[in-house]
């Protein structure tokens, strides 16, 4: 049996130094600044951390979810990329590390981590139960454990079927995400009010999980959609990746912004329209003094402008718009979690300095970096799978 | 049969792979008026066929932002024009609250409008005589089989050819379909006199119905029966009592709860008796002047002088700075805004007994103000 036949004619092909590099600066740099903004500015460093970590949740875990929903759904056309999904989600492994400093800082950050606070102020000693210092950390921590276990089972699964080829590793990944999925739908959830509405401890709002969920699946889209375009234009995945596939991962990303805009447009109208004291607290202070440019900023970045550029089919066909407006989801996710963490930190406008610009070189350079190493020893497509042949040629 | 034509030539193929495979032959011999069935959409096809892309989807776009503009027009006018209410506070035309109408509004068009828009203009429906329609060809590609069928119409159409290529391609079933020319439309069917006269009869029956039914017969026996019930409406008439009034009023003697009857009733000299029970506080001076400037300054002026503001619609009345009103007692001008005087009407029913009393300290002030005690000066 030649081996062409066999791997499709998988080169093989490796990312080059050039790469890993480039992350590796982004990252050396931005660790620098940001250890360095800790000594200046602990607090504000901190919000930024916040943010740091649940955009690389984000993207590491909505790709797990991605991956997982195409065994549970037997999609086929999303089988000969299926692999740079997985590298993405190695971002999980490192969420531990991203948190770390956060959870010696936790005093600053959260309101509630105050006992005397807890027990004079009667809103929030009702949430005591769920708001404290220890049952945080042990959700936490069963939460990243939860993740990393997922993201081995199912990534070292996908990657013995490389060798092995045998079906029987396809149906047993078919499993493990069916179990994962519901344990994502929670684990989510609670991550984003565990680390983001917790920020404001007296408000709440229903929908926020879902809101961070439709901004999670968006970004790991987002990553996705720009490495796999990219990848296939360099040569790095089968021959024969189209215009069809193209077109899926456009109208995907497509339907994700829409999804957003609804998500965030319903915690908005039903807070606006009750007009509960309470509840609308949270938007004015989204609405006090800069904060407002930041969230017209928010609809334009996040819905208008992608909605508007990827709503024709051809646009969606085009390699060249697709990665250009990944790269913008992925910023405007960005902007999202801002808008979402910092007025906590800044409550009279938007702050932006030298602290919030070296999180996101960080950010970069994180996912670089881990997708480059994790890259080095794997192969870019899931080269076993029994689907591939048809995810290949699949037409729309 | 001398009216038969020739319609197409089909062929039969056992698997999609095939199809795909003969479609892309036919489109590559450069034939253009061909079809190609299958049971179910085969993925790819759209391709082997070199179909242009659709352009379906401008129709959407263009159904959507009318419904968009809609939408936006009809809740503005709604809600800011025709019935503008207060609800909770916020303005009139509240935008966020008209997004979820103006969206579902937007997708309804585009929804309904494509799909009346792919059946009467690109499918050009109505039409129910289609040649392939009843053939064997329509009925094997509905169940298991995929099928390819070239016009005649086609330019590069020759009978030998097409069955060879046919042949070529592994066709396992090849026959030909005939059709009578005068069954078949190619037009718009939607344009035609008869389809426009079938759907504005269709509207008048409709719209006519509608109408009749709501405006008419509504109001007609036995369907005004809800309608028109026996029992005792407010301020109409009734046919139960005697006096034909549906309201009834009050036991003589009787008076509403927290409502104390005027006793001097054209008595004004045991009026002049009462005294004014409410001390010149800040608060009842400024409910007297409040009371007073609403109802009493529109004749008698801001500062009582009698310079009404009305422009001579009504008589003017006399100044409140006459000797004669000043040396009134408060019962005495108490009097009069309850039962009012010459032309002017009681206030009975607008003021309160207290505000009465205020709108009086209010006057005393007013009058003091031109004729000043000397005390006041000190």
């Amino acid at each position: 049996m030649s081996s062409s036949l066999t791997n499709f004619g998988y080169q093989g092909k490796e990312l080059p130094v050039k790469v890993r590099n480039i992350g590796l600066a982004l990252f050396l740099i931005g660790l620098v600044l940001a250890v360095f903004g800790y000594f200046v500015e602990p607090v504000r460093s901190m919000f930024n951390n916040i943010i740091l970590l649940t955009f690389i949740v984000s993207i590491g875990l909505g790709s797990l979810f991605f991956v997982a929903l195409e065994y549970v759904s037997g999609a086929i056309w999303s089988v000969p990329f299926r692999r740079v999904m997985e590298f993405f989600a190695a971002l999980l492994l490192i969420v531990p590390f991203i948190a770390l400093p956060l959870l010696f800082n936790l005093h600053d950050i959260f309101h509630w981590t105050h006992p005397e606070v807890m027990k004079t102020d009667k809103l929030l000693a009702g949430k005591a139960p769920y708001l404290n210092e220890e049952f945080f950390i042990v959700r936490f921590l069963v939460f990243a454990a939860l993740w990393i276990l997922f993201y081995f089972a199912i990534t070292l699964t996908s990657k013995k079927q490389d060798i092995t080829k045998e079906t029987k590793l396809t149906r047993r990944n078919i499993k493990i995400s069916a179990v994962f999925i519901p344990v994502f739908a929670l684990t989510v959830s609670f991550t984003a009010i565990d680390w983001l509405m917790t920020l404001e401890p007296h408000w709440f709002s229903t929908i926020y999980g879902v809101y961070y969920f439709s901004g999670t699946v968006l970004a790991a889209l987002a990553a996705g959609t720009y490495a796999i375009v990219n990848l296939n234009e360099k040569g790095y995945l089968l021959k024969g990746l189209d215009k069809d596939h193209y077109y899926s991962l456009g109208a995907l990303l497509f339907a994700f912004i829409n999804f957003w805009a609804y998500i965030a447009f319903s915690q908005f109208l039903l807070i606006w329209y009750a007009n509960l004291p309470e509840e609308t607290i949270w938007f004015l202070q989204r609405w006090n003094g800069s904060w407002k440019y930041i969230s017209i900023l928010l609809i334009i970045v996040q819905f208008v402008v992608p909605y508007f550029g990827l709503l024709s089919q051809p646009s969606k066909k085009d390699g060249k718009k697709l990665k250009f407006f990944a790269l913008w989801i992925l910023a405007a996710h960005y902007i999202d979690l801002y808008w979402l963490a910092m007025p906590t930190f800044s409550k009279e406008g938007f702050v932006l300095g030298w602290i919030e610009l070296a999180y996101p070189i960080l950010a970069v350079g994180i996912v670089v970096l881990v997708f480059s190493l994790k890259s080095k020893k794997n192969n870019f497509v899931a080269i076993g799978d029994p689907k591939l042949k048809r995810g290949i040629e699949f037409k729309l | 049969m001398s009216e038969k034509k020739l319609y197409s030539y089909t062929a039969l193929f056992n698997t999609p792979d095939e199809i795909i495979h003969a479609t892309e032959k036919v489109s590559e011999k450069g034939y253009k008026n061909y079809d190609v069935n299958t049971p179910y959409p085969v993925h790819g096809l759209d391709g082997a066929m070199k179909l242009p892309p659709s352009k379906l989807g401008y129709i959407a776009l263009v159904l959507g932002l009318s419904g968009i503009m809609a939408g936006l027009l009809m809740t503005y006018w709604m809600s800011a024009v025709d019935y503008p209410i207060n609800i909770g506070g916020k303005p009139v035309f509240s935008f966020p609250a008209y997004i979820p109408i103006i969206f579902e509004i937007t997708v309804l068009f585009a929804s309904v409008g494509t799909v009346l828009a792919m059946l009467l203009f690109f499918f050009k429906l109505p039409n129910n005589s289609h040649p392939l329609h009843g053939t064997n060809y329509m009925k094997a590609v509905s169940s298991d089989k995929y099928g390819i069928s070239i016009s005649a119409d086609d330019k590069l159409f020759i009978e030998e050819e097409v069955i060879n290529l046919f042949k070529e391609l592994g066709s396992t079933e090849i026959h030909p379909v005939y059709y009578d020319e005068v069954e078949v439309n190619y037009k718009n069917k939607i344009f035609e006199p008869n389809f426009i006269m079938f759907l504005v009869v269709a509207f008048i029956l409709t719209s006519g119905a509608t109408y009749v039914t709501l405006n008419k017969l509504m109001y007609m026996v036995p369907f005004d029966w809800m309608s028109n019930q026996e029992k005792v409406i407010p301020q109409s008439k009734s046919m139960f009592y005697s006096d034909g009034f549906g309201m009834r009023t009050p036991v003589e003697g009787t008076i509403a709860r927290g409502h104390i009857p005027y006793p001097y009733k054209g008595n004004p000299e045991a009026a002049s008796a009462m005294p004014n029970p409410l001390l010149p506080s800040k608060e009842n001076m400024k409910i007297g002047q409040q009371k007073y400037d609403t109802y009493c300054s529109p004749c008698h002026g801001f500062h009582a002088e009698g310079d009404s503001r009305l422009r001579g619609q009504f008589p003017n009345p006399p100044s409140l700075h006459s000797e004669k009103v000043r040396n009134w007692t408060d019962g005495r001008i108490f009097h009069v805004i309850t039962e009012g005087q010459n032309i002017m009407p009681a206030y009975n029913t607008q003021l309160t007994n207290d505000e009465k009393w205020a709108v009086i300290l209010h006057l005393r002030a007013l009058q003091r103000s031109l004729n000043a005690k000397e005390t006041d000066l000190q």
